[in-house]
């Protein structure tokens, strides 16, 4: 007689993997990332090379810590997703400590003193970030002026090296404000959306150099909601809800409010809708719950852009979302089979 | 042919139906001796009728159906009924069940076979012919068919008769061929279920990866107002819940029955042994099985029920080397059993035994991302992850809330979640917990409601005495005064 070894159905399943879903992020950033490279420089690569060390080190430390496994855990890849996340949202020439301290409060404090992968109600990336923003200000806002705005040389890669490791060299003219912080500055200026957008760092739709990668991350995103890494309808609703305030505003007075196109092509909109609400762990996790997830993200960006004190506000409304997450759920569970419809 | 409605959520899944579906049905061996459960059905087992030193003959009943959810079970061959004992059956407890076994003599000898015309039968009797012949769905999900046949109070008038021949596991081919080789037995069956329930529409589906049965079955069809209805190969097709939205677009209600929407569902094995028990008095006392998987030579066999599994390998060419699991069912919904030496009951449609390649390597369970490919897949529409987390974390109570109860364990959730969680094993233990409890609790409502009822009853009794005591004897006055210095003492 033979005897079996006895598991639970199913005796199949399909070759899917969490490693396989963040290391589809990484693939979906690299048309953004190329794009961020070709106009701020090599300071976007260092960035990211040294928050994938800084994350893999710290997810390391707090697996060991935890007594958890170390192979399985650091193959899942979402450390290194994390700190894509952040580099990518960082000046090109932070300073190298700025990056470890934003990649440390992420995986440390957000994901590992919250349970870990999958147990951590807001996102790791953007906690890091606002960490950043609220406690490093000046080093925050200081972003380069891209490829093609004035005539600054490119940076070689040496040179970059130096001001991340470094210091920044006192030249002019080689950083300036974002776009999104020049329309905000020069509103308050008393200046007329038209007026702003004839400023150099202004391109087609814009930002100059941002439009593409957007651009980029857009092409990306599309791909990764395409094969499924990404639900769909967090994009659409972020991107969407967006839209719609920003219309009702630019219809209200052109003048004041920037353009709806202008809106969603700015700042971390594309990126955040397809990257960084996408990130399942901390969203709404039910078919309509994630259109009005993404919507929510979508207004709040807006609100905050328009209204509040910081030019872009995708990491806040994200950490506001997120608390929202559980409760969107709870009143939007689906029909059930056999439920009356309606 | 006609427009189909879609299900919600759903697998394509790799199809393994070449392995087992190319040969003929085969008949299975006599074996030596025969393990027969009483437990071949939902409901209550069957009671045994013979003791051990009996003589039976081949299709001789051997155990009673035991109240109205039962059916009955029958010799499978002639010969002499060793023991009624608990011997070990294919669950995955591994656990035993009161089984009669047969030393069979060889003559497979036939009880006097009584065929029945059921047109002038009354139809109470003619279900009771069916439940006296042991038939039961033959799906996997065995449920006494008389009962199903039934109309009862459940709706004015049966709508559609649908005859299930999807099959959407991967690996099983018993139906595919049983409707290849036997379609006008169906068909006569299918004819004297419609005759039961007086539907106005009977339909039969059948998944288009099987282009040779929808052939057969059509043809069979013929003439008959029948009508077979090609369904994409997505699984679970072949569930119940989901082949009533295919063919009809119409949802049975959560927690509710076909027959609220007028509705009833039979498996094509169920409508063949429906006419072999009535046109020829021959009761169910063998299947069809896929032996399919890491055997020599696949194939289905007519295998006579009690069969060891080991005898159908052993008629396969025996195992080939590497098998890793003996499933009974297909690799979605079946269960992996300890060993082959258990015998063939009304519910083993399928014999897979699985080499390491054929099965999904063991990955290591990592925590939920809440993803949602799983609410993707769910066919029932449910939210696999939460029902998750509620099981994990033992609130039962927002499990149920969550319809739990909707589940129909088919697995899909588990199949694409990519952190390799068993989901399904979670929901069957969040519904074994909830029902132990519901059952505890009852039990505690009825101790409450007994010591209540005795309680009363003893009060009542006391207060009966007393009265009867005051008619014989009206008090006294010294007990009045007995009884006033007591109160002051």
């Amino acid at each position: 007689m033979m005897r079996f070894r006895t598991v639970t159905s199913p005796h199949v399943l399909l070759d899917a993997s969490v490693g396989q879903v963040m290391r589809r992020v990484l693939y979906a950033m690299l048309p953004g990332v190329a794009a961020l490279v070709w106009f701020f420089g090599w300071g976007v690569l260092v960035n990211l090379v040294i928050a994938t060390a800084v994350a893999l080190a710290a997810e390391t430390a707090m697996l060991a810590a935890r007594g958890k496994p170390l192979a399985p855990h650091l193959g899942d890849f979402s450390a290194v997703v994390t700190a894509w996340l952040l580099a990518v949202a960082l000046p090109p020439l932070a300073p190298w400590w700025l990056t470890a301290i934003g990649v440390l409060s992420a995986i440390v404090v957000a994901k590992h003193l919250y349970g870990g992968l999958g147990y951590n109600p807001f996102n790791p990336a953007m906690i890091g970030y606002v960490v950043l923003l609220i406690s490093f200000p000046r080093e925050m806002s200081t972003w380069l002026i891209p490829h093609g705005v004035g005539q600054t040389q490119a940076m070689t890669l040496v040179e970059t090296l130096r001001a991340i490791f470094v210091g920044l060299p006192e030249v002019d003219g080689l950083t300036g404000a974002t776009p999104l912080d020049v329309l905000r500055t020069q509103m308050g200026l008393g200046l007329s959306v038209a007026e702003i957008r004839n400023s150099p760092v202004f391109g087609l739709v814009s930002g100059h150099g941002w439009e593409w990668a957007a651009l980029g991350f857009l092409l990306g995103g599309l791909w990764l909601v395409y094969s499924r890494a990404a639900d769909w309808r967090i994009p659409a609703g972020m991107l969407g809800g967006l839209a719609i305030i920003s219309t009702v505003f630019y219809l209200i007075n052109p003048q004041q409010y920037a353009p709806p196109w202008f809106h969603l092509w700015s700042g971390a909109a594309i990126f955040g809708a397809f990257f960084i609400a996408t990130d399942p762990v901390t969203a709404s996790a039910t078919p309509r719950g994630r259109l009005i997830y993404g919507a929510g993200i979508g207004i709040l960006v807006y609100i905050i852009r328009a209204f509040g004190g910081y030019p872009d506000g995708v990491a806040f409304s994200v950490l506001l979302m997120n608390i929202a997450a559980p409760t969107i759920d709870l009143y939007t569970q689906p029909r059930v089979f056999g439920a009356r419809r309606g | 042919m006609s427009a189909l409605f879609p299900f919600h959520g759903g697998l394509k899944t790799v199809r393994h139906k070449t392995e087992s579906n190319t040969l003929p049905i085969e008949p299975g061996p006599l074996p030596r001796r025969l393990i027969v459960p009483l437990r071949q059905h939902m409901g209550n087992a069957a009671k045994p009728c013979v003791q051990a030193g009996d003589r039976v003959l081949k299709g001789q009943m051997i155990g009673q159906a035991d109240g109205y959810i039962s059916a009955a079970v029958h010799a499978p061959s002639s010969g002499v009924a060793a023991a009624v004992d608990l011997q070990p059956i294919p669950h995955p407890s591994g656990l035993a069940d009161l089984c009669v076994t047969i030393e069979t003599d060889g003559e497979d000898r036939w009880i006097e076979r009584e065929p029945l015309d059921y047109r002038q039968m009354h139809p109470s009797d003619l279900r009771n012919a069916l439940r006296n012949a042991g038939v039961v769905g033959l799906g996997g999900a065995v449920f006494p068919s008389a009962v199903k046949l039934n109309r009862g109070g459940h709706c004015e008038r049966v709508d559609t008769l649908i005859l299930n021949g999807a099959e959407c596991e991967p690996w099983i081919t018993c139906d595919d061929r049983i409707m290849r080789e036997r379609a006008a037995d169906i068909v006569a069956g299918l004819a004297i279920m419609a005759h039961l329930l007086e539907p106005r529409e009977v339909l039969i589906g059948i998944e288009e990866d099987k282009p040779e049965a929808i052939a057969a079955m059509t043809a069979a069809c013929a003439g008959t107002g029948y009508e077979v209805r090609v369904v994409p190969t997505r699984y679970p097709s072949g569930s119940v819940k989901q082949l009533i939205v295919l063919l009809t677009g119409r949802e049975i209600p959560d927690q509710g029955l076909p027959l609220d929407i007028g509705v009833q569902c039979f498996n094509v094995a169920t409508a063949y042994t429906v006419q072999r028990a009535i046109a020829h008095g021959e009761p169910v006392i063998s299947r069809v099985v896929t032996v399919t998987g890491h055997v020599q030579r696949p194939r289905n066999i007519d295998a006579l029920l009690g069969t060891r599994f080991a005898d159908l390998v052993a008629q396969c060419s025996g195992y080939r080397d590497g098998v890793e699991r003996l499933i009974m069912g297909g690799p979605m919904m079946g269960f992996a059993l300890h060993g082959d030496d258990v015998p063939v009951t009304k519910a083993t449609n399928c014999i897979l035994a699985a080499s390491a390649g054929q099965l999904t390597p063991e990955q290591p369970v990592m925590p939920c991302i809440r993803c949602g490919a799983c609410v993707d897949a769910c066919p029932a529409l449910l939210l696999p992850q939460q029902l998750y987390w509620f099981a994990r974390a033992k609130e039962f109570d927002k499990a149920r809330d969550h319809h739990l109860f909707g589940c129909i364990e088919c697995g899909c959730c588990s199949y694409v979640c990519p952190s390799h969680i068993p989901l399904v094993q979670y929901y069957r233990y969040a519904k074994n917990e909830i029902w132990a409890r519901d059952k505890e609790k009852e039990k505690a409502e009825l101790a409450r409601q007994r010591h209540q009822a005795r309680q009363e009853r003893l009060e009542r009794e006391k207060q009966e005495r007393e009265a009867k005591l005051r008619q014989k004897a009206p008090p006294r006055a010294a007990e009045t005064v007995v009884e006033a210095a007591d109160r002051e003492g």
